[in-house]
């Protein structure tokens, strides 16, 4: 396994400022947009964007809740073991809203369509967004793309993605994880 | 995280481990948050089939199994002993694998002979739940009782609790008092001299037959209906006498020290074990551990179907 580091805490940085701005972009001042981070990793990002864009934005309201979808997965019953799940919480109504989905690592798309399915039980939104911070290009297996990208690589399935937080693992990091060919 | 629980059917608390129990509490939880949204329906089950089978009453117990089952898309199929082939002479096996021909995967199922789930287990290919077995026990009801008290109390370790009432007839009392021990609560069992099973301080529980020091000992009361349709003789001279010694009413929860919870797992007889002023007072959580039945039903079918085979 030889790793390498494709985001340092500076890019880091700069990578969430540039995805706040493109969000401020389109949604202007978010008062018909909210914020919503799927857990468990997608919820270290979206708190990072709604922190950051209450700086940018200060008085504005910014709404932002958290979504578990492990009732709505496609491989229940086809895995090893149950998946525990995480908590909810949207304290608000998106039936009308746009709703912007955050999670850290887009990979085949199918995290995002049981969100689009988990999404459903909370009203009927106007539009859905799609911010990821690493886009693992050509690995979809649904026909499903980002809005916002913060870093996009090509990988193939061996490789491995690990987004390390400084809140949860003392850093802001990303690193590609790739299997040793033989010769 | 994942972890599997280490049994493939619930026939007992008994055969839990406590982390399968924590397991259960924690998937309860976001399945309560699930049933409290306005769509209370998540598609988890969707590929599953389930038998209800009930060879015995229920009201509760069965509508809260069909909810739980519906509430996560599984699809259902209800049979009742009354108007079945069981009365035309087919045996137990027999009715349970001709259903399962039909290609079901779990059964759930209440029958009058304690041991009848497991029996099943051994015999037929599919995930058994115990919806209670006679006098045996009656698992999800506990599970429920235990949550409900983790969810008021917000712990179950050290957490005194009494059962009250017909001890030696109910599988409530079985079960609840395994869930409860190996949460680390301490339980008192308090009822009558004959019906209080002749060695139940095995269990480690302790027995009082005054109610008046049991509830000012307790921290929670859970309270027992008298099981006359299992009474085969008189184990108390009358209905009053024991509504005399045992029946709780406003008046002796108000003369206690403290606020202590009042819990019942229905059906009620008002009146007789509990007075409605009791019942119905803001100390009962009686209708919410109704609703925290649906959700911990809901775990228990949600992690029991979870194993691939």
């Amino acid at each position: 396994m030889s790793s390498r580091l494709i985001l340092n805490q500076k890019n880091f940085d700069i990578t969430i400022n540039r995805l706040c701005f493109e969000l401020i972009e389109n949604h202007d001042d978010f008062n018909d947009t909210v914020i919503i981070g799927l857990q468990p990793r997608g919820v270290n990002l979206s708190n990072r964007i709604t922190k950051q864009l209450r700086q940018f934005l200060p008085g504005k309201t910014i709404l932002s809740g958290n979504l578990d979808i492990t009732f709505f997965r496609d491989d229940f019953r086809r895995r090893e073991s149950v998946i525990v799940p995480s908590a909810t919480q949207i304290d608000f109504i998106i039936e009308n809203k746009k709703v912007i989905l955050v999670d850290d690592v887009l990979y085949t798309g199918r995290t995002i369509r049981a969100a689009l399915d988990a999404l459903l039980a909370f009203g009927r939104p106007s539009k859905v967004e799609l911010v990821v911070l690493i886009d693992r290009k050509f690995s979809r297996h649904l026909p499903i793309e980002p809005d916002y990208v913060g870093k996009a690589i090509d990988t193939i399935m061996s490789d491995k993605v690990k987004v390390t937080w400084n809140e949860t693992d003392g850093k802001d990091e990303v690193w590609l994880f790739t299997a040793q060919k033989e010769e | 995280m994942s972890q599997q629980l280490s049994v493939k059917h619930l026939l007992g608390i008994k055969d839990l481990q406590i982390d399968d129990i924590r397991q259960i509490f924690a998937t309860a939880a976001n399945f309560k948050d699930v049933i409290n949204r306005p769509i209370k329906k998540v598609p988890s089950l969707r590929d599953i089939t389930v038998a209800n089978l009930f060879f015995e009453n229920s009201t509760r117990t069965r509508l809260s199994f069909e909810l739980a089952e519906k509430r996560l898309s599984a699809d259902i199929v209800n049979f009742s002993a009354s108007s079945s082939s069981v009365s035309k002479g087919e045996t137990l096996i027999d009715t349970v694998n001709n259903i399962l021909a039909m290609k079901v995967d779990m059964v759930v199922m209440r029958h009058p002979k304690p041991g009848a789930a497991v029996f099943l287990s051994r015999h037929v290919n599919a995930k058994i739940i115990n919806a209670g077995d006679g006098t045996h026990e009656h698992p999800t009801q506990a599970l429920l009782d235990a949550f409900s008290i983790a969810e008021k109390l917000g712990e179950l370790k050290g957490v005194r609790v009494v059962i009250i009432g017909d001890i030696l007839h109910s599988r409530v009392a079985l079960s609840n008092i395994f869930c409860l021990k190996k949460m680390g609560a301490e339980v008192m069992v308090c009822g009558p001299v004959t019906l209080i099973p002749r060695y139940i301080a095995e269990l480690g529980v302790i027995v009082e037959h005054d109610l008046k020091k049991a509830l000012d000992w307790c921290d929670v009361a859970n309270v027992l209906r008298i099981q006359l349709e299992r009474q085969d003789i008189r184990y108390f001279p009358s209905l009053r006498e024991y509504v005399m010694l045992y029946g709780i009413n406003r008046e002796i929860l108000d003369s206690l020290k403290k606020d202590i919870l009042v819990m019942h797992p229905g059906p009620i007889n008002r009146g007789v074990e509990l007075s409605s002023d009791a019942a119905d007072s803001r100390q009962s959580i009686i209708l919410q551990q109704v609703e925290n039945g649906v959700a911990v039903r809901m775990a228990v079918l949600y992690l029991l179907a979870g194993q691939v085979d």
